[in-house]
């Protein structure tokens, strides 16, 4: 299902840290409005497969391409030119900048005028286009000028969000988007995440929580130690399923020797 | 654009748009957000304890005295603050200006440079340094702490290299000790306090037109008037009072030259967002593509020209140069003077308005205990309270903003 005109493929990708095979020959597909959840278990390669395709690691072997034509990414401003936005799950804020720099923060506008260093912020303009952003993604802030420290978990992760739309880009990558909001918060970034599909954008979110992957997403990739193990389409598969791939057990193989994981990564 | 007025009562971050009622006001006075207004209060009450005790202290002639006293401190404190804005320190700024004011003596005095070229090797010594600084800093993860307390030993002994073994240099160039020395006709003075209100008018009628066009929340027009008729006041109440001495030095002019273009700089330009995104979260900052260690070596480098110039400024005051320029208590007061009004030492959090006011409010209790003819023991010891008062209130106003949900 993955080769009719997806929006971003991978095609056995493989990488390695030391002795660690993080990835290995694993396929990955996304299509523009569809929501892919990525889930498996702590060191099944999510993390790794999301910034590979980030271009924050380069992958040791194996085939990309977007929109049908092969690309390389190797750096994370590859990703960012091919229109590949990602959202990390923390430390990617500033919690001392308001929410309209945090959106522009190092792509901010600035007023025509002599010299690139003198040149002074348009902070008008800004504050006006991320007032546009944030209310086309039903987002509620108090005012784009609160310090971003001050809002909640689940209002930063909006403003995380938004930041990523800035580039008009065609695929997010979500890291862990719902870790450690509470349910009316993790309720608002869910809704965001149903948003950006609408808006006809290829979606990944990583998570640990099945329940929300299950709520949001269209289909369920399964890593587990590296390797593809599982892709089901969200409505026809149940949670039993994929837990199944994700810890191996029930599966055959070598599910014995997961057992102790069984569940593990719930948290 | 946001609320900064050219003049003490600043929000250290933007305000929303049009001022919210007493209350928020309040609570950001507690948080630390209107730093500003708790320092101005702090200096009015050191200004009446002085007066009380001395009706010389509020004095025209002392308080141009003042001025001169601040402004060395002041200039370096302007690029000390660039430094506390990214989580940083920079210890050797006091050295730094010891040393550039140095290079600049020999230069100009032992080897008959013009004073201008003097003056701007002296300034590119103080770069050299800050870049050199800022690169072993960032490029080898060794924490500024240590570089610049390498630099503070190093420098001063390349000062005690260059004066050489006479150890002393009197400076005679009038274009040198003119820089603190000039004092402007009632006239001109009057000329600049006209250029400075106009000036200000204008960049807050731009702003407020630029909101209205772009559609956004603007503060009405009642609150821009009140803004420019406080600079206003607060520039011709200045002016009168120096006219009433010896006039409008230019030594403050350079430093409020310094102080306008280093804040709008640091608050206005994309270079001064990305400092402000570096002191607030490095990492963030990195994966944004900002180039965070260019701007922690640039920033540096400003520290460096800034200490170079409060060196040359302090040395045409002294109209010499010697083995204890830019020596003992100088580089802690450069850092206390920012942090009692209200740079954070946390990083992310200031304004380079506090240089001024840090440096009005050291220089007052200094000069105040001068009058008073109080003993350098209490005068120490008087300094480190008050700085430590600062830094508790610092803490305080950071711990209040956790407690509310803020960091």
């Amino acid at each position: 299902m993955s080769s009719n005109g997806a929006l971003l493929e991978l095609d056995e990708v493989s990488k390695r840290f030391g002795p660690v095979q993080a990835l290995d020959r694993v396929d990955f597909a996304v299509h523009a409005g569809e929501v892919v959840g990525l889930v498996g278990d702590n060191g099944a390669g999510k993390s790794t497969l999301v910034k590979t395709i980030a271009g924050i690691h380069s992958a040791d072997a194996g085939r990309m391409r977007f929109d049908g034509s092969e690309v390389k990414v190797s750096r994370p401003q590859d990703a960012t030119r091919l229109g590949i936005a990602t959202v990390y799950q923390d430390l990617a804020l500033c919690d001392n900048l308001d929410v309209v720099a945090n959106i522009f923060l190092g792509q901010e506008e600035v007023a025509p005028g002599p010299g690139e260093v003198s040149r002074q912020l348009d902070e008008a303009k800004m504050e006006h286009r991320a007032g546009e952003l944030l209310s086309s993604l039903a987002v509620t802030i108090p005012s784009v000028r609160t310090e971003v420290g001050t809002l909640s978990g689940g209002q930063r992760q909006q403003v995380a969000v938004a930041r990523s739309l800035l580039g008009e880009p065609r695929i997010v990558l979500l890291d862990e988007p719902t870790a450690a909001l509470g349910v009316p918060q993790t309720k608002l970034v869910l809704e965001l995440i149903g948003r950006l599909k609408e808006r006809g954008l290829g979606v990944v979110v990583i998570s640990h929580n099945l329940a929300n992957v299950f709520e949001v997403a269209d289909r369920i990739v399964v890593l587990r130690l590296g390797r593809a193990a599982g892709d089901f389409k969200a409505e026809q598969t149940t949670e039993e399923h994929v837990v199944s791939a994700i810890t191996g057990i029930g599966e055959g193989g070598n599910g014995g020797r997961d057992q102790r994981n069984e569940r593990e990564g719930e948290e | 654009m946001r609320g900064e007025t050219a003049t003490a009562p600043a929000p250290a971050e933007g305000s929303g748009g049009s001022s919210l009622l007493s209350r928020e006001s309040l609570r950001r006075l507690a948080q630390g957000d209107l730093a500003s207004v708790r320092v101005v209060l702090g200096l009015a009450l050191i200004w009446i304890i002085f007066q009380s005790q001395n009706d010389r202290f509020l004095s025209a002639e002392n308080l141009t005295n003042l001025m001169l006293q601040i402004t060395a401190i002041g200039l370096i404190s302007v690029g000390v603050v660039y430094v506390l804005l990214l989580g940083e320190i920079d210890l050797s700024v006091g050295a730094v200006s010891g040393l550039a004011a140095g290079v600049m003596a020999v230069l100009n005095v032992t080897h008959g440079w013009s004073p201008y070229l003097a003056i701007t090797a002296a300034v590119l010594v103080g770069t050299a340094i800050g870049l050199l600084q800022g690169s072993l800093f960032s490029r080898f993860v060794i924490p500024s702490f240590v570089v610049t307390l390498a630099g503070l030993l190093a420098w001063q002994g390349a000062l005690l290299q260059v004066l050489g073994s006479t150890g002393s240099i009197n400076i005679t160039d009038p274009k040198i000790t003119g820089l603190a020395n000039i004092f402007y006709s009632d006239a001109v003075g009057w000329i600049f306090c006209a250029i400075v209100i106009a000036a200000f008018a204008a960049v807050v009628f731009i702003g407020h037109r630029r909101r209205v066009a772009a559609g956004l929340t603007a503060e009405s027009v009642a609150t821009l008037v009140f803004r420019i008729g406080l600079v206003a006041a607060i520039s011709i109440v200045a002016v009168a009072v120096l006219n009433s001495d010896r006039g409008v030095p230019l030594a403050l002019l350079i430093l409020l030259a310094f102080v306008v273009g280093m804040e709008y700089v640091v608050k206005r330009t994309r270079f001064g967002r990305h400092v402000f995104a570096v002191g607030g979260n490095a990492e963030a900052a990195r994966r944004a593509g900002i180039p965070v260690n260019r701007v922690r070596v640039v920033v540096f480098a400003i520290a460096g020209s800034m200490a170079a110039i409060g060196g040359i400024m302090a040395a045409s005051r002294l109209l010499a140069v010697n083995q204890g320029s830019g020596g003992s208590e100088l580089l802690l007061l450069a850092i206390a003077g920012p942090v009692i009004a209200g740079t954070s030492l946390f990083g992310g959090r200031g304004s380079v308005w506090t240089a001024l006011l840090g440096a009005l409010v050291i220089g007052s209790i200094s000069n105040g205990m001068d009058l008073l003819a109080l003993s350098s023991a209490v005068k120490f010891m008087v300094t480190g309270g008050v700085l430590l008062l600062a830094v508790l209130v610092d803490a305080i106003a950071r711990q209040q903003r956790q407690a509310a949900g803020r960091v």
